[in-house]
């Protein structure tokens, strides 16, 4: 942990190990050029797009297969007959009447992908796109790499999720490149609308449902449908790690039943090996930006139908800015696995029995996923308003606690903005700020995008609340940048004396900081030393703190870089103290996800217990120690 | 009945006249390459490959698709030759223990310490053995070389080494692929080759019970060869069975290719003499099975020369097989064989084997046009009407024995199910072909050394579910490491299914690459095998199905039968050579 050690761990080699990535500077990173896709979309005609020759090739060249014939496989696997036996035995059912609900599972399940519905949506799609977005920006050299990767081994694509456009998205961009279209699982409440969701099983979608806890039979079916498309290279399976949309911008935290089973024909030896594409989509102006802030507030999520979908035609005729898709390494399972997993484990059973996977695969899938996540967030495209949301936010926090309300100079925002734009950079951040144009008019173009946004006049708190809400959730995409400085800066902030302060109080402090919010950021299990010695390294980097073996002393022009960091954590530390005390400062607060997650980190820290669907504190302790650590004036 | 048995062996002494095997062996074999040193595949002069010699089949032959081939698969090129560096000067003078010698002397026991016999036993056929004696690097070898001309010469010889604390290494056809045979660099004591081959008599025949009693230095070939004198066989005829012996087999359990008819080398030996530092190991009897608690045979078998000599042994033997057939299989793929070979293991009483392979046969040049013209026709007829793909076609080839009527009725069973796999009846002479291959193979490695390309097999043992899964990875994982490793051509990465069981089967790797532009190419061959057999072990395979851990392989004995099974071994090891005379360090 000393700063030799932290040096000694600093190289530039460009990995496909994101274990590796934490340890180098981030400003290293190479990122690819994007090119803009809809561009040749608006110069040439769209039905002979969508009505073009597409001949993708597949995995070791396999010849695609009929949704029919790949059922069939399923059903026949050794894996569903051992099940349907196991099931039969169990429950006393007959073993046709166990076949019969296997195949209804599948039959609800099964996508149905027709190159037709692919090309009705390339061409509607099309439209769309080009009405609502300026732009959809794809770094090429990124769909070279999947190509290259879908020939030579299975692949799976795990895109970020912050939209319904998403998985469209996905499959329009691979149907322009002439990659293999993918199979995507997508959760059951698609379902509920019943042409959109028959449209989108043609285009791909397969459909699980959200929650089959016990049910052995579903889960098989499930896994070995998965499976099978996965390892007979048929496809390349996408599906969302985070599991859901996230509505805070901020990643969630993986989900790990999808990527066990992708995992699987590797581990088993079924295939060489399996590569994993994280693909990073970042909206400028995300279409539920709205909808997003008022179910946070608690507001009910619509249902999804069809004809709240019609209504929501009113979007259309809005801009939305651009989209930027980053396709990234694709990760090899073999890899990540080396030296982690033992795949003899495997050898003294028949493949085909399903067991619980083993305590080390379980962590294995686990640190794998959160480093996906956060291969995702790396690569995520952060525009200037991101930064200029996080300065609004932070002056408004300000101006709300002193009770004043004029807003901000616009050239005090571009001066802060300039100053967090190249903190950022040094962070590592996929800034996309246009260096050519003169910062006021970045600024202020940022600004008029989000006119809904800025223009904030005095209104209730929950018209307000939904604003902030939204600002809040573009903040949010700049987070992962700042996240683990700002852990080491509130660390900082927190320890009692000023001048010099010793690095194992805080790195303690940071410990249980970064323990708290491990329900709210994406911070990989076990990796404290890590991330102390990376947010270390960036803030010595910026010379903001030295860090000598005991001490860590905050230099002169670091106090800028400790206050901008400590708020930005701000509000996440006062959510997580209101739920222990009750007082409001930020309106943020009232997120139901900060509010969901901090009661999750209470129940994991034991400061609360769950009685008969009540929370009550078990131990005083703690709320004690949070307050008199992470009390500011 | 001892009578009988004593008048049998006498007959058969008289026979055994000539000595099969040279003391001293580098006058007829190679001792940097494979085999006999009249025996070598060559580039004439038209640069067409032929194959030099008179003592097989193939010997005088030119083989036309060989240069083609050997070029396409490993970018090789003629004009890059690299041969070998004849020097065997480089040899460090003997370390002997003079007391030992002395002894060894009165016992009028046959001994060398001259540079060539110990070299020659020094090292078996692993690739990185035989690279480095091409390159004239020569390590530590045996100081002397003896060669005990029986059981009690042996006995002699090990009470002397335990009395003077000498090193023992048995050395038997020296055929070994596991780096047993070589000495370990740590070891100070003076180290004695033990060469078994002039213990190489039938001692006696036993037709009521139909078993031979042998001494353990005796070779494949003449063992069968003096047994077919008597109208007898053993059937035990793994593809090294020319050079290798009989107590190599028991030390190493060995395989042969018609195990399917015959058994293994465990299911022939009806008794095992063995001499030990503690004395002599053998069973009381010549029972053909006992319930005496754990069989004490296993404890010999395999044992690798870590625990003594095997020195005589009692083995099966079958009237020869009065009709042989060959036969041969194309399947349109690799899986659809395996499928076949499955079935074909579940179906039919084992009366015949078999041999798998994918990918290039050795055909020698037909004179006959009309022969070729019909060859023609029958590609033709399978890549074109039968629309299988040249590229991954594969052929089975077929060896059925015993009696006609059997053999024939097998042989409509066998066709019958490869029909239901795809598999197309290729004729006779693909399968002898396939047959006369099995021995001429390993002298290829020799050419590809000559030529900058490095080559090796493995195998391994599987269950039947893992066959498809384990040969694609292995294979993969060879390009893979290979690439990784900056070797410029891909490399030939290819398998075939050599042996099959009631719940597996055996599986063989080929691996060879072309090594230009490497500076150490025996590194990254070894780290490519050692990542090879990593990914065996990952996918359910076996450490070995019967080439024996050796050296080469014991870093995984632990994990492969448990660190309990590892004090076993040890145990067994402590007790019977305290003082580590048989000191080759194999196994553990």
């Amino acid at each position: 942990m000393d700063s030799s050690c932290l040096l000694a761990s600093l190289h530039g080699s460009d990995t496909l190990l994101f274990a590796d990535m934490q340890h180098r500077d981030p400003m290293l990173q190479k990122r690819d050029e994007f090119e803009d896709m809809l561009e040749e979309r608006r110069n040439s005609s769209d039905l002979r797009y969508a009505l073009r020759c597409y001949t993708p090739v597949l995995y070791k060249g396999v010849t695609p297969c009929t949704a029919g014939a790949l059922k069939n496989m399923v059903l026949q696997s050794a894996q569903i007959h051992f099940v349907i036996g196991q099931v039969s035995n169990e429950t006393g059912r007959a073993v046709d009447d166990v076949q019969e609900e296997a195949s209804a599972i599948l039959e609800e399940m099964a996508h149905s992908l027709q190159l037709s519905t692919v090309r009705f949506f390339a061409f509607t799609l099309s439209k769309v796109f080009k009405t609502l977005f300026r732009s959809i920006c794809v770094n090429e050299e990124g769909i070279q790499r999947l190509q290259q990767a879908i020939q030579e081994h299975p692949v799976v694509l795990l895109p970020s999720h912050r939209s319904y456009m998403d998985f469209l998205l996905m499959s329009y961009i691979l149907y322009t490149y002439d990659l293999a279209l993918p199979v995507i699982a997508a959760g059951m409440d698609f379902m509920g609308m019943k042409f959109v969701g028959e449209m989108l099983r043609m285009s791909g979608a397969f459909f699980i449902r959200r929650s089959f806890g016990g049910d052995k039979l579903y889960w098989a079916v499930f896994s070995e449908y998965v499976k099978t498309m996965l390892k007979n290279g048929f496809a390349p399976v996408e599906f969302f790690l985070e599991g859901t949309r996230s509505r805070t911008s901020k990643s969630l935290t993986p989900k790990l039943g999808l990527l066990n089973i992708a995992m699987d024909p590797f581990l088993k030896g079924e295939v060489f090996d399996v590569h994993l594409v994280p693909v990073s989509i970042s909206y400028e102006r995300i279409l539920e930006e709205a909808l997003y802030a008022r179910e946070l507030l608690g507001v009910p999520k619509p249902k999804e139908s069809t004809s709240g979908l019609f209504k929501a035609r009113k979007v259309l005729s809005e801009d939305y800015g651009s989209i930027h898709v980053y396709f990234g390494q694709p990760v090899s399972v073999r890899r990540l696995s080396q030296g982690k997993v033992d795949r003899g484990q495997f050898n003294l059973t028949p493949r085909h029995i399903p067991k619980r996977p083993s305590e080390e695969i379980h962590s294995f899938v686990n640190d794998s996923a959160y480093g996906l996540v956060r291969a995702q967030e790396e690569n995520m495209v952060l525009k200037p308003w991101v930064l200029l949301a996080s300065l609004l936010l932070q002056n408004h926090h300000g101006d709300q606690a002193s009770g004043r309300a004029r807003g901000m100079a616009l050239d005090e925002l571009t001066e802060q903005a300039v100053w967090l734009r190249d903190l950022s950079r040094q962070y590592g951040a996929f800034l996309h700020w246009p260096d050519h144009v003169p910062p006021p008019e970045v600024v202020s173009s940022s600004l008029s995008l989000h006119r809904g946004l800025v223009t904030i006049t005095e209104g209730r708190l929950l018209r307000q609340a939904v604003t902030v809400l939204s600002c809040v959730s573009y903040r949010n995409q700049a987070l992962h940048v700042f996240l683990r400085p700002a852990l080491l800066a509130s660390a900082v902030h927190a320890a009692s004396s000023s001048s010099g302060k010793r690095k194992t109080d805080i790195f303690n402090s940071f410990s249980f900081l970064r323990n708290m919010f491990s329900n709210e950021f994406i911070l990989c299990p076990g990796a404290t030393v890590q991330d102390f010695e990376e947010a270390c390294f960036l803030l010595v980097k910026t010379g903001a703190l030295q860090v000598s073996q005991q001490e860590v002393v905050v230099t002169e022009r670091g106090h800028r870089t400790l206050a901008f960091l400590t708020s930005v954590l701000d509000p996440f530390l006062q959510g997580y103290q209101v739920r222990v005390r009750s007082r409001l400062r930020y309106t943020e607060v009232l997120s139901s996800d900060l509010q969901k997650n901090a009661l999750a980190a209470l129940l994991r820290l034991g400061a609360v217990r769950k009685i008969k669907g009540y929370v009550g504190f078990d131990h005083p302790r703690v709320p004690g120690e949070f307050d008199k650590a992470y009390e500011w004036g | 009945m001892s009578c009988l048995n004593f008048n049998v062996s006498h007959v058969l002494s008289q026979l055994n006249l000539c000595q099969y095997l040279p003391f001293h062996r580098q006058e007829i074999m190679k001792w940097n390459g494979w085999g006999y040193s009249d025996s070598r595949f060559l580039f004439n002069k038209k640069g067409q490959a032929e194959f030099t010699g008179k003592r097989y089949k193939l010997s005088g032959m030119i083989i036309p698709g060989l240069k083609e081939w050997f070029e396409g698969t490993f970018g090789a090129n003629l004009q890059h030759k690299s041969p070998p560096i004849l020097n065997s000067s480089a040899v460090r003078p003997p370390t002997l223990n003079e007391a030992f010698v002395e002894e060894l002397k009165s016992t009028g026991v046959p001994f060398s310490h001259d540079a060539e016999d110990r070299v020659f036993r020094a090292y078996g056929h692993c690739v990185h053995e035989i690279f480095a004696l091409r390159e004239g690097r020569i390590g530590r070898v045996p100081d002397l070389v003896v060669w005990p001309n029986c059981h009690n010469d042996v006995v002699k010889i090990v009470e002397l080494a335990c009395k003077h604390n000498v090193c023992l290494i048995p050395y038997g056809g020296g055929t070994s692929v596991s780096s047993a045979l070589e000495c370990p660099s740590e070891e100070t004591r003076s180290i004695v080759s033990l060469d078994t081959s002039q213990m190489n008599r039938i001692l006696w025949i036993d037709e009521k019970n139909l078993t031979a009693h042998v001494e353990a230095g005796i070779v494949g070939q003449d063992l069968e060869r003096l047994l077919n004198e008597s109208g007898y066989c053993t059937g035990h005829e793994p593809d090294s069975m020319e050079f290798s012996s009989l107590g190599g087999w028991v030390a190493t359990r060995a395989s042969g290719m018609k195990k399917n008819i015959y058994g293994n080398i465990e299911d022939l030996v009806v008794h095992i003499k063995m001499v030990t530092p503690r004395g002599v190991i053998e069973k009381s009897c010549q029972g053909p099975r006992m319930s005496t608690g754990p069989d004490v045979h296993h404890f010999i078998l395999g044992s690798e020369g870590t625990l003594g000599v095997v020195t005589e042994v009692t083995m099966k033997i079958r009237p020869m097989p009065e009709y042989q057939k060959y036969g041969s299989v194309v399947f349109p793929n690799f899986e659809q064989g395996v499928a076949c070979l499955r079935e074909v293991a579940k179906q039919v009483t084992p009366d015949f084997y078999l041999i798998f392979s994918s990918g290039h046969a050795l055909k020698p040049q037909v004179s006959s046009i009309f022969t070729s013209f019909l060859d023609g026709l029958k590609k033709i007829y399978i890549t074109k009407f039968k629309g299988f793909d040249p590229n991954r076609l594969c052929v089975a080839t077929l060896l059925f024995e015993g009696n006609r009527e059997k053999v024939l009725q097998h042989e409509k069973q066998v066709y019958d199910i490869a029909a239901k796999f795809g598999g197309l009846a290729a004729g006779e002479d693909n399968g002898q072909r396939g047959y006369m291959l099995t021995f001429v193979i390993a002298y290829l490695r020799d050419l590809g050394m000559d030529y900058y390309v490095m080559g090796e097999s493995f195998e391994t043992s599987v269950p039947w579910d893992r066959v498809l899964d384990i040969c694609q990875n292995v294979k993969a994982r060879i390009v893979h490491e290979c690439k990784e490793r900056g070797v410029q051509f891909t490399p030939l990465s290819t398998c075939r299914v050599t042996q099959t069981y009631d719940a597996g089967a055996c599986v063989y790797f080929y691996f060879g690459f072309n090594y230009r532009g490497l500076s150490d190419p025996v590194h990254v061959y070894e780290q490519v095998e050692h990542a090879a057999r990593e990914e065996i072990l990952a996918n359910g395979g076996s450490l070995s199905h019967h080439h024996g851990v050796g050296k080469l392989r014991k870093e995984w004995m632990s994990e492969t039968v448990s660190n309990v099974g590892i004090g076993m071994l040890k145990s067994v090891k402590d007790y019977v050579d305290p003082n580590n005379i048989f000191g080759n360090r194999n196994l553990f």
